[in-house]
């Protein structure tokens, strides 16, 4: 449908430069990495073992820093009103701003991550699954993420307010990754931990614009 | 296309204050209605009721035969706040918007000349004055054809010249059997109805 492709160009390009964009969230997440070792000491053993955990953690902040205007600055301006005057409803419009953020953020970020893993001295041959974990992560973090944006709305620093709500349904998608990372990492069966990064992925993707769309209608009432 | 508005025995609070209530109004084709009313008396929570984003406390809001949610595909609303993002460019902005509402593509330009903002397409809508932020806002309902206009406060930021001619473009909306409803302090530029509300 046209509407939805307008708008899927619009929400990516303005995605694109809210907050910096894709550089921003690439230079927080590449300073996570960074602050780790510092924090943790440099040995490289003791690195490589937390190495893959550590990058996953880093890239679940990086999509919580890009969320929180996800849905204000269209509440603020008046467009989000105008977004539900139209025949595409408004699930199909949370759902393609979540897609946007995740085009410009979570893809980015995904290209970064065996970058940072690999800097920690994770093993190359990680690489794949990391690339892999960080694609279906990123879009959990972006629709689970959108419902915690949607939600405070219209609060005073409602950027705080989107991580304590957001930061407990990240919890799964950091366990199922980490978990299939470390498997991997180990030599064990990893599909199980990725297969539940999956479904939890599809199952925000899902849902969540339903949430969004309610907790929307909600602020604008 | 939506036949009529008609709207019956209609209460609205917000803030848990009831803005009105028993509100009764019916709204034909080539007509256009001026709601008048003190600051707070409920104009721009009308139109947004009518837009669909306010639930009423009672009564009903109906479009002829076509169900609520589907005559929003139908609605235009215009308020203060005007969705456009002042770090995108006007014709981006217009484009989307004609797009996003089921316009053509060539639209845009045409009302674009009609409003006098051809020079003014390449530049950062944060560039644009009040007045020529509003008439960009105008252009949308005239790139992506919708019968029923909710404006609130249109006038407000136009120069004399632009009121005269926003009178006429209103004049023309209705000609095609239109209807506008517009919450206002000064007088619409066109013969109205006047309804007030909240006495």
């Amino acid at each position: 449908m046209s509407a939805v492709s307008t708008l899927l160009a619009r929400e990516t390009a303005l995605a694109w430069g809210r907050g910096g964009g894709p550089m921003v969230a690439v230079g927080f997440y590449a300073g996570v990495a960074t602050l780790l070792p510092l924090a943790v000491g440099s040995e490289p053993e003791r690195l490589a073992a937390i190495a893959p955990g550590a990058a996953w953690v880093a890239l679940a902040l990086a999509a919580l820093l890009s969320l929180d205007r996800l849905f204000e600055r269209d509440y603020e301006d008046g467009a989000l009103d105008l977004l539900t005057l139209s025949p595409v409803p408004l699930e199909i419009v949370c759902a393609v701003k979540c897609l946007a953020q995740w085009l410009a953020t979570g893809l980015p970020l995904a290209m970064a991550a065996p970058v940072a893993a690999i800097a920690l001295g994770a093993s190359p041959q990680l690489s794949g699954l990391v690339v892999a974990c960080a694609l279906l992560g990123g879009l959990a973090f972006s629709f689970m993420g959108g419902i915690g944006a949607a939600l405070s709305l219209g609060a005073r620093r409602g950027g705080l307010l989107t991580a304590v709500i957001v930061l407990p349904l990240f919890v799964p998608p950091v366990i199922f990754g980490g978990g299939a990372l470390a498997s991997l990492d180990a030599g064990l069966p990893w599909r199980a931990g990725f297969a539940l990064l999956g479904a939890y992925a599809a199952a925000a993707m899902a849902l969540g614009p339903i949430a969004m769309a309610a907790a929307c209608r909600n602020a604008l009432s | 296309m939506i036949p009529q508005v008609s709207i019956q025995s209609l209460a609205l609070s917000r803030g848990g204050r009831q803005l009105f209530s028993r509100l009764i109004l019916n709204l034909i084709p080539g007509e256009a209605i001026a709601l008048v009313g003190r600051n707070g008396a409920g104009k721009t929570s009308l139109l947004r009721a009518i837009a669909g984003l306010i639930a009423p406390d009672e009564g009903t809001i109906a479009f002829g035969d076509i169900d609520p949610a589907e005559a929003r595909e139908h609605i235009h609303l215009l308020g203060h706040l005007d969705g456009l993002k002042s770090s995108r460019t006007a014709r981006d902005e217009l484009s989307f918007w004609t797009g996003f509402a089921g316009g053509a593509a060539g639209a845009v330009e045409a009302a674009a000349a009609r409003l006098d903002l051809a020079p003014l397409l390449d530049l950062e809508v944060r560039r644009l004055s009040a007045g020529q932020r509003r008439r960009l806002a105008l252009a949308r309902l005239l790139a992506a054809p919708r019968p029923l206009w909710l404006l609130d406060e249109p006038l407000s930021p136009l120069d004399a010249e632009w009121r005269a001619r926003f009178g006429e473009i209103m004049g023309e909306h209705l000609a095609t059997g239109g209807m506008i409803l517009a919450a206002v302090h000064d007088p619409l530029p066109l013969a109205t109805r006047t309804v007030e509300i909240g006495r």
